[in-house]
């Protein structure tokens, strides 16, 4: 089976400047991946090379097996759920518009695409008489939901979600990333993942990749990555969350 | 009072209705060009450079001078018009007024929609991309409406600044609320300048509430506001528009147009010419206002079928003559160059001049034996002389002082009115007076005689455009204007509209002439 995400050497440059340096990375279909490492790492430039947002300087990014350079842009991103970070949900429009605007760019009928707004409001656990409130008038962690249900809402296979929870309150960001998963497991996703919680990465996700200076580090099941690696910077990457749970864990056992 | 305000009110739905149509077209045609430049402007920088640089360039015109540019540029591409494809356009009134309004109007519309569209938060640009839309339904589906309040705002600053200097293109020829302000000017009559700045005041201050509306409207996504405001747009434009298409109806083209320079004399000559022509059966349009170069090129083209000029303003400034042989020799020299040149006709001198001539009180005059500008020269180091505007820079200044070696102790300038009034109050002792100015015979002023011929002749003339040369009706409704009408009689029609007490509008100052 091919996997549902590749990246054959890929470099980013921007004015001569590298962030990306031929970089490679597959992601199986169905997995729940995610992407770790300091600020400047090249995370959300990796995901954005992963829909076209960004368009790589060298090497080749293929998607289902077949390279995006030679499909459209829109097309390709209708095809793809993307969670950006702060949400970037559209401010005038209702939360039913932005959560239906990939099915209305796709020419679903209106009724559908109401129907389906719905559906994704119940999907993502926000009551339906959200449907006609404007963004501004929910809190951060419902417009959060809403901008995972319109990521959702043309049915994608892969789902991309840049830092999703980074403004939520701990509370709210951990019942959301439960739900996330959850619906991860029931629409059978391939969701990529990008964020700086190592901790929220570990304990959601199926994969870890580790970033640093624009390359790939490592790309291990959270389990391996917390036995030890090799690489320091990995390791320094890991501790911190470990050390952490380590302590949590005596003060719970008194 | 009450007659000057129903004379006022009464031109009141034409004035408007063009006003309206003028700015309103201008408006839609800066939007039509500024909206798409401005977003393309807010994606490009150089572009975006370029494009305000450029809009704030013309914005630094003065805009009367801006509407008197197009003339000339439109008057030589209409020419080339005529030579490549046979047939010209009209280079005076609307067209020159429109294009220099859609350039005035365009600077507020490109700079807001540059900076509404740019000001778009980038996050929200980035997740209009990421959702799968193409460039175009981001900018209609999510830039365009975010930054249409930025853009509204920038329609309304254009709307009032478009219907303020509207009023500016009437020199150019095309009636607006503007005709109110420099006829009013002209002759003195405050009451119709008055009613001009408030017609105009109060349009901008509508279309500027109603655009607030939609404004509001579309920043508040409030249906019912920009319903309202819109709705309003539409009622205001259709009721000003109504009496123009009733009048279009009911007339037609009009038969004749009928031109006029910027001063009282001018416009009480079209009155006469006109009324005759309308007791003929005949419609007329006026075209009043017309700067002097404009007057004699708007005929020549065409744009006008005849108005009335001065012997010696013609041969100076169209034949560019500098000698004076003599006031028929003048007369018969322009009627075969005129035509010759541009197919002009001279129909007919109306028997009085306007000329230049040197005025003093009388007292003062005969206190100091001055008859002539020979007695003048002589006590002129200690008097002071009061010129109008451009007197001074005219060529019939240059040939006086030059024949009688005329040195004053002092030159002063002033607007007309004034002039007369410093002559009074003995702030000037001598003043560059009209012949035919109605205030030289109600102040008791002496001209001085010019035994030398300084001075060219002035010789009022009815000018009949070369499309018109053989129109029977026109020559015959014309003609008879020959030699019907004397100084002492044109003085009295002028001092008529412009005193201060008891004035009269220039056609019942007409009225007194046909009589």
């Amino acid at each position: 089976m091919t996997d549902a995400i590749v990246l054959d050497r890929v470099s980013k440059a921007y004015d001569g400047q590298a962030v990306l340096r031929e970089t490679d990375l597959r992601i199986a279909r169905g997995r729940f991946v995610a992407l770790v490492g300091g600020s400047g790492a090249g995370k959300t430039t990796l995901l954005k090379l992963i829909n076209g947002l960004i368009a790589p300087t060298a090497g080749r990014v293929l998607v289902d097996g077949e390279d995006i350079a030679s499909r459209s842009g829109p097309e390709l991103r209708r095809g793809i759920g993307y969670v950006f970070q702060e949400t970037g949900l559209f401010p005038h429009m209702s939360v039913a518009q932005n959560i239906g605007i990939t099915p209305s760019l796709l020419g679903w009928p209106r009724d559908a695409i109401e129907a389906r707004a719905d559906e994704l409001l119940d999907l993502v656990a926000l009551p339906r008489d959200v449907a006609g409130r404007a963004p501004a008038q929910l809190s951060g962690g419902q417009r959060q939901r809403v901008g995972v249900a319109r990521a959702l809402a043309a049915r994608p296979s892969i789902l991309l979600m840049d830092e999703p929870f980074g403004a939520l309150d701990p509370v709210v960001r951990v019942a959301l990333a439960d739900d996330v998963r959850t619906l991860h497991e029931t629409l059978g996703l391939t969701t990529v993942m990008v964020t700086h919680d190592v901790g929220e990465a570990l304990l959601l996700a199926d994969e870890v990749v580790v970033m640093a200076g624009g390359q790939v580090l490592a790309q291990a099941p959270p389990r391996d990555l917390l036995a030890g690696h090799s690489d320091p910077v990995v390791a320094d990457l890991i501790a911190a969350p470990r050390r952490q749970a380590e302590r949590l864990a005596e003060l719970a056992r008194g | 009072m009450a007659d000057r305000l129903d004379a006022a009110l009464a031109v009141l739905p034409e004035r408007l209705g063009w006003h309206v149509t003028l700015s309103a077209s201008a408006l839609v045609l800066g939007l039509a060009i500024a909206l798409p430049l401005g977003i393309a402007a807010a994606r490009n920088s150089r572009l975006k450079w370029i494009a305000l640089g450029a809009a704030g360039l013309v914005q630094t015109i003065p805009s009367l001078a801006l509407l008197a540019l197009f003339y000339p540029v439109l008057l030589l591409l209409s020419g080339l018009a005529e030579r490549v494809l046979g047939h010209g356009f009209p280079a005076l009134g609307f067209l020159p007024s429109l294009l220099a309004l859609t350039l005035y109007s365009m600077l507020p519309i490109l700079r807001n929609a540059a900076a509404g569209v740019s000001s778009v938060d980038p996050a929200v640009v980035e997740a209009a991309r990421g959702v799968g839309m193409t460039d175009r339904q981001r900018l209609w589906r999510v830039e365009l409406p975010l930054a249409a309040p930025v853009i509204m705002a920038g329609v309304r600053t254009a709307a009032v600044w478009t219907i303020g200097a509207a009023t500016l293109s009437t020199p150019v020829g095309q009636t607006s609320l503007g005709d109110y302000i420099f006829s009013g000017l002209q002759t003195e009559d405050w009451v119709a300048v008055l009613v001009g700045c408030a017609a105009s005041a109060g349009l901008a201050i509508i279309v500027d509430a109603l655009l607030g509306l939609i404004e509001a409207g579309v920043a508040r996504r409030d249906g019912k506001r920009l319903a309202a405001g819109g709705l309003g747009l539409a009622i205001g434009l259709l009721a000003a528009l109504a009496p123009l298409a009733v009048g279009a109806l009911a007339q037609g083209r009009p038969a004749y147009v009928i031109g006029a320079k910027n001063f009282s004399e001018q416009y009480i000559l079209a009155e006469v010419m006109a009324g005759r022509l309308e007791r003929d059966g005949a419609s007329v349009q006026r075209r009043v206002n017309l700067g002097s170069a404009v007057a004699y090129r708007a005929l020549a083209a065409g744009e006008i079928d005849a108005y009335v000029d001065y012997s010696g303003t013609l041969w100076a400034n169209v034949l560019n003559r500098e000698d004076n042989p003599g006031r028929q020799a003048v007369l018969e020299g322009l009627r075969t160059e005129l035509k010759a040149r541009d197919g002009v006709v001279l129909l007919a001198p109306l028997g009085f001049e306007n000329a230049y001539a040197l005025a003093m009180r009388r007292d003062r005059a005969e206190a100091l034996g001055i008859k002539s500008l020979a007695d003048l020269a002589a006590r002129a180091p200690g008097l002071t002389m009061g010129g109008d505007l451009e007197f001074f820079s005219r060529p019939e200044w240059a040939a006086v002082e030059a024949a009688y070696g005329l040195r004053f102790k002092a030159k002063r300038q002033f607007q007309p009115t004034f002039m007369y009034r410093a002559l009074e109050s003995r702030e000037a002792d001598v003043i560059s007076a009209f012949s035919s100015d109605g205030r030289i015979a109600a102040d008791d002023l002496v001209l001085l005689s010019d035994p030398k011929g300084a001075l060219p002749p002035y010789d009022a003339v009815i000018l009949v455009s070369p499309k018109r040369a053989w129109d029977q009706r026109l020559i015959a409704a014309l003609k008879p204007l020959g030699g019907s009408i004397d100084v002492k009689a044109m003085q009295a029609a002028n001092y008529a509209v412009d005193r201060d007490t008891g004035k009269k509008s220039p056609a019942e100052a007409a009225a007194m002439l046909a009589r």
